[in-house]
């Protein structure tokens, strides 16, 4: 294909990647703020995200609910798992080695997968929702995509705000800063933990409010975008929330224009690639600082 | 250990190795000498895993040795018509040169825990991904067959490495699980143990001693990808199917780990333990349910692995040696703890 910067279908895709890396922005949010709190890495978090957006559509197509209202049942279903999984399988193993807690949510994430497979069958779903697109120049961009990148923004927003300006985020913070510390400071870690967990858990809700509206609903849905939130999270530094930020839209280009130049998957491995790279050149991540 | 107990030792081994390879000749139907053979197969991947994996590497990455030896050996022998007997150790070279590539920059930037996982993960998904994308070579995500050489006139052709009998492949899994075993023991009783576990205590005062820090890793991490790439080899071998999900990506890589932690990373044994139980379970579960609770196995086997972890970190194997030996001290356990 001619490189031309003139290709209204070149900046389509560019564009197209800035939304998409939007949501992805959106989807490491949550799984960073657990891992710069907690010191704990979710393998599992797409699995949350993915019965999120299995409770979304049930409560929408099933239910006969209005779709803001099941977008609420969505993320408060997450959140619940969130704290869930953090009060039974990660609170039992936190003082044992740190890789153990990684491995421990993989085994979540097997059982959570098995569990959609029985209950929800290994069919595509797809909530039949269209919201149709908008043309600019020669350019089409579903307004679905718009919205998730609008929504991703404010949240990112929103849980700044949040942890700068409240009590509670200031807590978080803290812990986060030093966790041996803030116990003498009257700072319960327990329940900041079990709320950040909850609070991830929000976020990943969120995510699959978002993902529901752009692609189809299966059991392994985890497993092909899991592998990329974790990514996005790594390159921006683990726990380091506006790197991450940045890194989701690095990640996003990187798919888009590989997807507009070959297939999609050479956009994915020219990601990944980069990726590896990057962890030799940076490995502390993009804007991290690690130890 | 007196003589006699590691007389008695021998003995034992030799009664349960005879007791292996007299297997078949029970009459088992295709299907258990399957179960077996796949049992075999696993237990010398999962066994590869441990090599390294008991020192604190924790690769969620082996699924891309698993993909370099099977789709290797397949595509030098579909593409080019290279015996699997040359394509087998071309394959498993270059997944030691992967190894070493992804080790050697890992290593000396301290890149461990976490972070070693996630970059071996990352390494699973351009495996497979690029796997997918090499459609037009390896068939893509519909997977690919080694081109047939047997039919029922011909059923052993040695050529390509192709056997119709069940019972040849056992013998040979037999063999396969033995080196492994046999590797596994060389490392636990070679300098290179002392070193790793110096290392996944204190890697600085490893160092300080005169302990190579990365030459050690490196070495154990190729020692690792060469027989999970020489496993996939053979899986691709035997089944004459893989796919991308099959041999490399997130799943494979994740159940690789799983089934060692299962049986137990300590141990000789422990990762053919993990087999046992994983297939065991695996097959036990469709033939008690069939396809009627489609997902109960992964959901049993995932709470299973939680438990494990929560409750169990030695394994099921680990902890029987461990009962089994407590009253006698225990000397130093091999470390459990990964280097950071």
């Amino acid at each position: 294909m001619e490189f031309s910067l003139t290709d209204p279908f070149l900046w389509e895709t560019v564009i197209q990647g800035l939304l998409f890396g939007g949501v992805l922005a959106l989807l490491s949010l949550g799984l960073n703020l657990i891992f710069g709190v907690i010191d704990v890495v979710w393998i599992c978090y797409a699995e949350l995200i993915m019965l999120g957006m299995y409770t979304i559509f049930f409560l929408y197509t099933h239910y006969g609910l209005p779709l803001p209202v099941s977008f609420a049942g969505g993320i408060l279903m997450v959140a619940a798992l969130g704290a869930l999984l953090h009060q039974l399988v990660i609170r039992p193993i936190l003082h044992t080695e740190p890789i153990n807690q990684l491995l421990v949510t993989g085994g979540v994430l097997f059982f959570l997968q098995g569990l959609a497979t029985m209950m929800f069958s290994v069919e595509f779903r797809n909530i039949g929702i269209s919201f149709g697109s908008v043309e600019a120049g020669d350019m089409f961009f579903p307004v679905s995509r718009i919205i998730a990148f609008v929504v991703s923004l404010v949240a990112v927003a929103c849980l700044w705000l949040f942890l700068k300006k409240t009590y509670l985020g200031t807590a978080i913070r803290a812990i986060s800063q030093d966790r041996d510390v803030m116990p003498l400071m009257g700072v319960s870690p327990r329940k900041i933990y079990l709320v950040t967990s909850a609070l991830g858990g929000g976020l990943a809700g969120l995510g699959a409010c978002l993902l529901v509206m752009l692609y189809d609903i299966h059991p392994a849905i985890g497993l092909t975008f899991g592998p990329i939130v974790f990514m996005v999270c790594v390159l921006g530094g683990l726990g380091n929330m506006f790197g991450g930020f940045i890194a989701a839209f690095i990640f996003a280009e990187f798919i888009a224009l590989g997807g507009f130049y070959a297939e999609v998957e050479w956009g994915y491995v020219l990601a990944f690639v980069f990726f590896i790279v990057m962890m030799f050149i940076r490995p502390q991540g993009l804007l991290g600082t690690r130890n | 250990m007196d003589s006699s107990t590691s007389r008695n030792a021998t003995i034992l081994k030799s009664v349960c190795l005879a007791g292996v390879l007299a297997f078949p000749l029970i009459g088992f139907s295709d299907y258990v000498l399957h179960i077996a053979i796949s049992i075999l197969l696993w237990g010398f991947v999962y066994t590869g895993w441990s090599v390294m994996g008991r020192f604190g590497l924790v690769s969620l990455g082996h699924g891309a040795f698993l993909g370099v030896g099977a789709y290797g050996t397949t595509m030098l022998w579909n593409h080019l018509g290279l015996t699997p007997w040359i394509g087998i150790p071309i394959s498993v070279v270059a997944a030691g040169i992967l190894g070493l590539l992804i080790g050697l920059p890992c290593f000396r930037f301290r890149i461990t825990g976490h972070y070693f996982a996630l970059v071996t993960l990352a390494l699973t998904e351009v495996a497979r991904l690029l796997i997918v994308a090499l459609r037009d070579q390896t068939g893509g995500s519909l997977g690919v067959t080694p081109v047939g050489m047997v039919s029922p006139e011909e059923p052993i052709s040695i050529y390509a490495l192709q056997f119709a009998s069940k019972y040849v492949w056992f013998y040979i899994m037999v063999a396969v699980w033995l080196v492994g075993l046999l590797i596994w023991r060389a490392v636990d009783r070679s300098m290179l143990r002392y070193a790793m576990e110096a290392i996944s205590q204190e890697e600085d005062a490893a160092a300080s001693v005169g302990v190579q820090v990365t030459r050690t890793k490196l070495t154990v991490t190729v020692i690792s990808a060469a027989m999970t790439a020489f496993g996939g080899a053979m899986y691709g071998q035997y089944q004459q199917y893989i796919n991308p999900e099959t041999v490399s990506g997130i799943a494979i890589s994740l159940q690789i780990v799983f089934a060692v932690i299962a049986g137990g990373m300590f141990v000789q044994l422990g990762p053919t333990v993990g087999a046992v139980i994983t297939i065991l379970l695996g097959e036990g579960l469709r033939l008690g349910f069939g396809h009627e609770f489609h997902g109960l196995d992964v959901t049993i086997y995932g709470l299973m692995l939680i438990l494990f972890i929560i409750y169990m970190p030695r394994g099921v194997l680990g902890k029987a040696v461990e009962a089994f030996s407590a009253p006698r001290a225990r000397p130093a356990a091999p470390s459990a703890q990964p280097g950071e």
